[in-house]
């Protein structure tokens, strides 16, 4: 047995953020030349970890060692000298530069004080060729797509030499072809020599693509094992300390609530007719859309991110102008303000809950009846008892914790949060629920508890209108599913129609074959 | 499996209940620290200044603060000097306060307590003679807040309509009012030989050495009445209202009040107008309770005084009291302590404790957290 030192060795790594602590005590193990997987519910310190390993934070205790140096207390250009590279979740990429400019940013190559870009086009091209990540040197970031913009951020991670690379959710914006392209370059990457850490909280991607697997849990490692003969389940109940329902297994369960619903109710709830939207500055964002959705249904839009459905749902909703009609049970809504359609049955989880869902100042009482607060009043002024019984109703029958109603929403886990807006959204008499993005960046147990909740709105006879980044909770959910790509539904597919292979390259813009 | 989110809460629920009202008191507590420390750090701070700049004038400090102290709190006359200059700044903090609480800077309190102070003199002018003050005073109240309301609603139309910055409108518009106003008063409606209108024909207020004879001399009158009131009206509409919760949402986060079905716009235009009233009834404590005439420069660099009193006040309206009693007594003690050190030095003192909130405030709250933390961690 050689004993080569591994590439990654993490002991006891302690980091606070004020009251925070995001790392307590974390150990982490990474061979050389394997593709490990960091996973773990939100908030369970895996960025933390990996940002302190790359320089960016120190931590408050603990040691680290990289390829058996150590290099406790490092900074970031100590760590892109060692070959430590990180590509974050939000690209950090200059729009207005091409893409060879932004690979050499930091390390230009230059003759005399003038950049030589025919050489910095060269020497991309060269690790495109080299890494399969094929991106035009040439191009404008501004112009490129999200899998490329991200390709050009590994480019740029590669191009200073990185040979151990930490991807943070890296497939959170792509389609499902980008992310077999990404497997593809990170596998040749490892069979090169190289060491990728990939954080994710998807398990199936930690299956598809990982040789071993470190399971992270409120700040600690709990676990570490060989991806062979590990399962989703084995995983989640790693991740959660339970045992959880996934998205997988409740398809069943889904599917099997259907016939027992009640057929009686009118056929169509909500029917939106070419409805378009116009962006800041070029054309349609949301281009002649129509769609209906009968009483307890789901209707599902599947899509990679930025191609129109914040901007459709929004217009649903009434926070953006909009052409075309929005008829719900009959009445023609699109001129509505948002407090006329909400009275009028509009109950929405928006998919940004610290931009419109919540007000984390505001206490959870205060932010349960956001939206409803002319419902909560006495005269002028707001019928607090009413406020805080309603508040005590929800955080028990939602299981919100803590269970203090007057605590400010900040002080919440991001999980609570959203458990906060499902539970204000679905305690409205509403006939029509816009989710959008429902379970973003929430734990796995919430999720479960989300997912119920949008089946039983359907199972009441509401009509449920889904927006998921996550492929797989649209298909675990939907009736019907339509794929939107640059504004338009380029597909509407029956659930049994809908599978991955189907959808997957209907996502990239791929036209239906007839 | 799944486990049932029903029925985990009934068994521990003890336990949470107790954890939940430790947790509420300990969050009550770390709120009051953190909205009541960093003025009292702010003012320590200035203290320490006031004690450094008096030691280079060749002063005992203790002796400054005890001329100080005896100028203002320590006599009937000079403790009605500080009453009646902090009767205009709380209803110019106030003013610029609520402004705060829905995201919007005002800097214009200052020409819209001269505008107030106007129109309430205008009145003055056209009631006739011997009427009683009761049934004058709701028309003052109605000019006062009509004149600064106006002017604070121009920017807030601007702003909902256009998007234009108040910062920007409502500086510029302190010059344009400002210079409307001298043109009016020298031009048209000055008393011959004066600078400032004739006087009201009926209802002015009474000043408090009308009943305590010790005040006799100083400004101190009945308007300070109507800011308490002011105040408490105030923070009954911001903290128990629905429209006060809808501002206060529209201040703390837009996009979410937008999707709460507020009508932002509306909200914005009605806060900047509220705002500049109450900065207009400023200007009655000096038309309708000090010289019962409109003069140029009445109040002058109260509205921006104002600004300050609302930031060490905290936008609330205790706060906002208590910190207008503090400019108040630093303004009026400058004239006390003249006599050992120059005036201005209180005019640094103010400064300090101004760039102190501004520039403490955030810091004194990281030291607080980190220190909660440090605690949390053992």
């Amino acid at each position: 047995m050689t004993d080569t030192p591994r590439a990654i060795a993490l002991r006891g790594i302690v980091k606070s953020f004020g009251p925070v602590l995001a790392n307590r005590g974390a150990d982490f193990d990474v061979a050389t030349g394997e593709i490990h997987a960091l996973v773990g519910e939100n908030g369970a310190g895996k960025s933390t970890l990996m940002r302190i390993l790359s320089g960016m934070y120190a931590a408050d205790a603990g040691s680290m060692e990289v390829n058996g140096r150590d290099v406790s207390g490092w900074h970031t250009t100590d760590a892109i000298a060692a070959g430590v590279g990180m590509v974050h979740q939000h690209f950090m990429l200059v729009p207005t530069l091409t893409v060879a400019e932004n690979v050499v940013l930091g390390s230009e190559i230059t003759r005399g004080p003038v950049l030589d870009r025919a050489a910095a086009e060269e020497a991309v091209r060269a690790l495109s060729a080299r890494t399969g990540l094929a991106v035009p040197p040439e191009r404008l970031v501004a112009d490129l797509s999200v899998g490329e913009a991200q390709r050009v951020e590994i480019l740029k991670t590669l191009y200073r030499g990185a040979k151990i690379l930490i991807l943070d959710e890296p497939t959170a914006v792509l389609s499902p072809p980008e992310v077999r392209e990404l497997w593809q370059v990170l596998r040749s990457l490892r069979d090169a020599g190289g060491t990728v850490v990939l954080i994710t909280h998807k398990l199936d991607e930690v299956i598809d693509v990982s040789d071993a697997i470190t399971v992270m849990r409120q700040g600690k490692t709990v676990t570490r094992m060989p991806t062979r003969g590990a399962t989703p389940q084995t995983i989640a109940r790693a991740m959660v300390g339970r045992d959880v329902a996934l998205a997988l297994d409740a398809e069943q369960a889904g599917s099997a609530t259907m016939s027992t619903r009640a057929p009686s109710s009118p056929s169509v709830m909500l029917e939106v007719r070419g409805l378009s939207v116009s962006g800041t500055r070029r054309s349609a964002v949301v281009n002649d859309v129509s769609f209906s959705i009968a009483p307890g249904e789901i209707f599902g839009i599947a899509g990679v991110e930025g191609n129109g459905q914040t901007e459709l749902v929004e217009a649903i909703a009434g926070l953006r102008h909009a052409a075309g009609s929005i008829l719900l049970a009959g009445r023609d809504l699109v001129s509505a303000s948002v407090r006329e359609r909400g009275d009028a049955g509009v109950s929405h989880i928006p998919e940004d809950r610290h931009e419109r869902g919540l007000i984390l100042d505001y206490s959870v009482a205060e932010n349960l009846i956001l939206g409803q607060q002319h419902r909560f009043t006495r005269g002028l002024t707001l019928d607090m008892p009413r406020v805080l019984a309603h508040a005590q109703a929800l955080v028990r029958a939602y299981d919100i914790r803590p269970t203090d109603p007057e605590l400010p929403a900040r002080a919440l886990s991001g999980g609570n949060q959203q458990k906060v807006v499902v539970a204000r959204e679905m305690s409205r008499d509403f006939k029509v629920l816009l989710a959008a993005q429902p379970t973003r960046g929430v734990d796995v147990g919430a999720i479960e508890f989300i997912h119920a909740r949008l089946r039983e709105a359907r199972d009441r006879g509401k009509a449920v209108l889904l927006v998921s980044a996550d492929l797989a909770e649209v298909l675990a959910l939907a009736d019907r599913v339509a794929v939107m790509y640059g504004g338009r539904f380029v597909a509407v597919l029956p659930r049994a129609e809908a599978t991955p292979d189907a959808i997957g390259p209907l996502m990239t813009g791929a036209e239906r074959a007839a | 499996m799944t486990s049932d989110p029903q029925l985990q809460p009934v068994g521990e629920a003890p336990s949470i209940a107790a954890h939940a009202s430790a947790e509420k008191r300990a969050s009550r507590r770390v709120a009051l620290e953190e909205a009541v420390l960093p003025p009292l750090v702010a003012l320590l701070l200035a203290a320490v200044v006031g004690d450094v700049l008096i030691l280079s004038f060749g002063q005992s400090p203790g002796a400054v603060y005890k001329l100080l102290l005896d100028g203002t709190w320590g006599n009937a006359y000079g403790f009605g000097q500080v009453l009646y200059k902090a009767t205009t700044l709380t209803f110019t903090g106030l003013a610029v306060g609520l402004g705060l609480r829905a995201g919007l800077f005002n800097i214009g309190a200052e020409s819209q307590l001269a505008a107030g102070g106007f129109l309430a003199a205008v009145a003055g002018m056209l009631l006739p003679a011997g009427l009683p003050a009761l049934l004058c005073l709701p028309l003052y109240v109605l000019a006062a807040a009509l004149g600064g309301g106006v002017v604070g609603a121009v920017p807030g139309v601007l702003k909902a309509r256009f998007g234009a910055h108040e910062v920007i409108v409502t500086i510029m518009l302190n010059f344009v009012v400002l210079a409307l106003l001298n043109y009016l008063v020298s031009a048209r409606l000055h008393v011959p030989d004066t600078l400032h209108t004739p006087e009201l024909a009926s209802g002015a207020l009474p000043r408090l050495a009308d009943y305590m004879a010790p005040f006799h001399g100083s400004a101190a009158n009945a308007t300070i009445l109507l800011a308490i009131a002011t105040a408490i009206a105030l923070g009954w509409y911001l903290f128990r209202t629905k429209r006060g919760f809808e501002l206060r949402s529209v201040g703390l986060q837009p996009t979410a009040a937008e999707y709460a079905g507020v009508n932002v716009a509306g909200v914005t235009w009605r806060a900047l107008a509220v705002s500049g009233a109450i900065a207009g009834l400023g200007g009655l404590n000096y038309v309708l309770g000090y010289k019962h005439y409109y003069e140029e420069g009445f109040a002058t660099g109260a509205g921006f005084l104002g600004i300050a009193v609302a930031l060490v006040g905290r936008s609330h309206p205790i706060g906002i009291v208590l910190a207008a009693l503090l400019f108040a007594t630093l303004s009026q003690g400058g004239l006390a302590v003249n006599a050992l050190v120059p005036k201005q030095m209180v005019d640094v003192l103010q400064a300090v404790v101004i760039l102190a909130v501004a520039t403490s405030v955030p810091e004194v709250r990281r030291i607080l957290r980190s220190a909660r933390a440090g605690a949390g961690g053992r």
